[in-house]
C-alpha cells in the first residue's frame, strides 16, 4: 500500500470557558499521512496548533484499538465518521480523500454536556448503570466453571450485547439524542443469563426511569443507533428492553 | 393505580401507548378503506353499507368514543414525545447525515400526525357532522369531490396517511418487543404494502367519483 498524504480543511468544535456557547473553527490539517486514524491526525493538527500558541484540539481517547469506549466525535454529520462499525480511532484517514473538508462535532445531546471542545460529559451513561446494570452476589470464592448450563445461543446473544463499549454513539446519532440502545443492550445482556434473572425486573425499571431523568430523548424507532454503533449492536435489543419492561411494568 | 401512572409515563411506556392506539388506527383504517370500496359499486351498495353500520347503532357510538379517546391520548403523547424529544438536544449539529436507518416515513412522522389530525378534523365535518334529512353521504362526497381543491387536499392527506402507516405499522412491533428476525422482514413488508394499499385505495375513490359524475 503506498503511503501517500493528503491535505484537509478541518472545520471544529471549539468551546471552553472563554468561548463558553463554542463555535466551529477552520484549520488546515497539511501533509497528513493516509495510514494515520483520526486520532493521530488531530494529533498531528494539535502540535501545529500549539507551535502556532493555540490551544490544542481537546477531544477523549484512551485504548485507540476500537474497544475502550473512550473516543467519538462526529465527524461530517457521522458519529465516529462514515464507515460501518468503527470507532474514530479505527478511522483511517484513507477513507478520505486530498482536499476534503471535514466538520468535527461533539456528541449532542442535553444528557451530554460539552466538557471542552469535542470532550463530552457521558456520566449520565454511568447513572443509568448504577441504576441497575450489575448483578448482587455475595462475594466469596469463585464458582466452579459450567455449574449453570447456559444454551450456547443465549451466551452468544448475551455476548452481542455485552460488545457495548458504552461510547454513546447511539444517544449522537439519535435524532432525539435517546439512550435506548445503549440501556437496551445493556438490559439485554443480563436477561439473556440466568444470572442476571433473579434482578431482571427492578432492573428494567430502574434503568428505564434513570435514562428519562437523565434527560436522554424517546426513541423512535428511527434505527440511526444499530447503524453508527461501532459493536453493531441490533435494535432488537430496544425490542428484548422493551419486552423486560413490559413484563416488570405491567404483568 | 400508581404504578401503572408511573410506569406508563416512562420512555418505553409512552411508546406503547403510541403503539397501541396507533394499533387502534390501524384497524379501523383497514375496516374503513374495504368499507370504502362500496363506493365502486354504485350509490344503492355504499348507501346500503352506510345503513347496515347504522343498524349496529349503540356499538357505532361506543366505536366512535374509543376511536376519539384513543386519538386524544396518541395525539397528547405524541406531542410529549415531540417536545422531549426536541428538548433533548440543546444544540443542534452544523451537519446532519443519515447512516440509512431513517426513512421517509419516521423523519416525517410527527409531521404528518399533525397534518392528518387537521384533516381528520375537516374530514369529520364534510362527511360526517352534515344534516342527514338533507343529503346522503353519498351525495356528500359527490358535493364535496366536485371541487378540485378538495379532491387534491384529500389525496394529499391520504399520501400522509401512508407516510405515517409506513412507519407506524412496523414500529408498533418494535415497541410491543415483537421484533424477531424471522418475522421483521415480513412485518415491515405489509408495513409498505398497508402503506401503499391505503393510500392508493382511498385515493382513488374521489378520482372514481370525480369519472362518474
Amino acid at each position: 500500500m503506498s503511503n501517500q498524504t493528503i491535505n484537509l480543511t478541518l472545520k471544529v468544535w471549539r468551546q471552553n470557558k472563554n468561548n463558553p456557547r463554542g463555535s466551529l473553527e477552520t484549520y488546515p490539517a497539511k501533509g497528513i499521512s493516509t495510514e494515520m486514524s483520526f486520532l493521530e491526525m488531530l494529533d498531528v493538527v494539535n502540535e501545529e496548533l500549539t507551535s502556532q500558541g493555540i490551544e490544542p484540539i481537546a477531544f477523549d481517547h484512551d485504548c485507540r484499538e476500537g474497544i475502550c469506549g473512550m473516543c467519538g466525535a462526529v465527524v461530517n454529520g457521522r458519529a465516529h465518521g462514515h464507515m460501518p462499525e468503527t470507532t474514530l480511532c479505527q478511522l483511517h484517514m484513507r477513507h478520505f480523500k486530498d482536499g476534503d473538508t471535514i466538520v468535527i462535532e461533539p456528541w449532542r445531546a442535553r444528557a451530554f454536556p460539552v466538557i471542552k471542545d469535542l470532550a463530552v460529559d457521558r456520566s449520565a451513561l454511568d447513572t443509568i448503570i448504577q441504576a441497575g446494570g450489575y448483578i448482587s452476589i455475595n462475594a466469596g470464592g469463585a464458582q466452579d466453571g459450567n455449574t449453570i448450563p447456559i444454551p450456547k445461543e443465549n451466551a452468544e446473544k448475551a455476548f452481542n450485547a455485552a460488545t457495548c463499549i458504552g461510547c454513546g454513539a447511539c444517544v449522537a446519532a439519535c435524532p432525539n439524542a435517546s439512550a435506548m440502545l445503549f440501556t437496551g443492550a445493556k438490559i439485554s445482556h443480563l436477561a439473556l443469563l440466568p444470572q442476571g434473572r433473579p434482578e431482571a425486573r427492578k432492573r428494567a425499571l430502574s434503568m428505564v426511569r434513570a435514562m428519562d431523568e437523565l434527560g436522554f430523548g424517546n426513541c423512535s424507532n428511527e434505527a440511526e443507533c444499530e447503524l453508527e454503533c461501532p459493536k453493531g449492536i441490533s435494535i432488537t435489543e430496544i425490542a428484548r428492553m422493551n419486552r423486560e419492561f413490559i413484563k416488570a411494568a405491567f404483568l | 393505580m400508581n404504578w401503572f401512572i408511573e410506569n406508563i409515563s416512562t420512555a418505553v411506556g409512552k411508546k406503547l401507548i403510541m403503539a397501541v392506539t396507533g394499533m387502534g388506527f390501524v384497524g379501523f383504517i383497514l375496516v374503513h378503506l374495504v368499507g370504502n370500496l362500496s363506493f365502486y359499486f354504485g350509490k344503492e351498495a355504499f348507501l346500503a353499507y352506510v345503513e347496515t353500520l347504522h343498524k349496529l347503532d349503540p356499538l357505532i357510538l361506543v366505536i366512535e368514543l374509543v376511536l376519539l379517546a384513543l386519538a386524544v391520548i396518541h395525539v397528547t403523547t405524541g406531542t410529549v414525545l415531540f417536545i422531549q424529544n426536541w428538548r433533548a438536544r440543546s444544540t443542534r449539529y452544523a451537519v446532519t447525515k443519515s447512516a440509512g436507518g431513517r426513512t421517509i416515513g419516521s423523519r416525517t412522522m410527527p409531521y404528518t400526525g399533525f397534518f392528518i389530525l387537521l384533516y381528520v378534523i375537516l374530514h369529520l365535518l364534510q362527511f360526517h357532522f352534515i344534516d342527514r334529512t338533507q343529503m346522503t353521504p353519498y351525495d356528500a362526497a359527490v358535493n364535496t369531490f366536485a371541487s378540485v381543491w378538495y379532491t387534491l387536499t384529500y389525496i394529499a392527506a391520504v399520501i400522509l396517511v401512508g407516510l405515517h402507516i409506513r412507519h407506524g405499522f412496523w414500529s408498533l412491533f418494535q415497541t410491543l418487543g415483537l421484533n424477531h428476525e424471522k418475522y421483521m422482514p415480513v412485518i415491515q413488508t405489509v408495513g409498505i404494502l398497508f402503506a401503499i394499499a391505503a393510500a392508493v385505495g382511498f385515493a382513488f375513490v374521489p378520482i372514481y367519483i370525480r369519472a362518474v359524475t
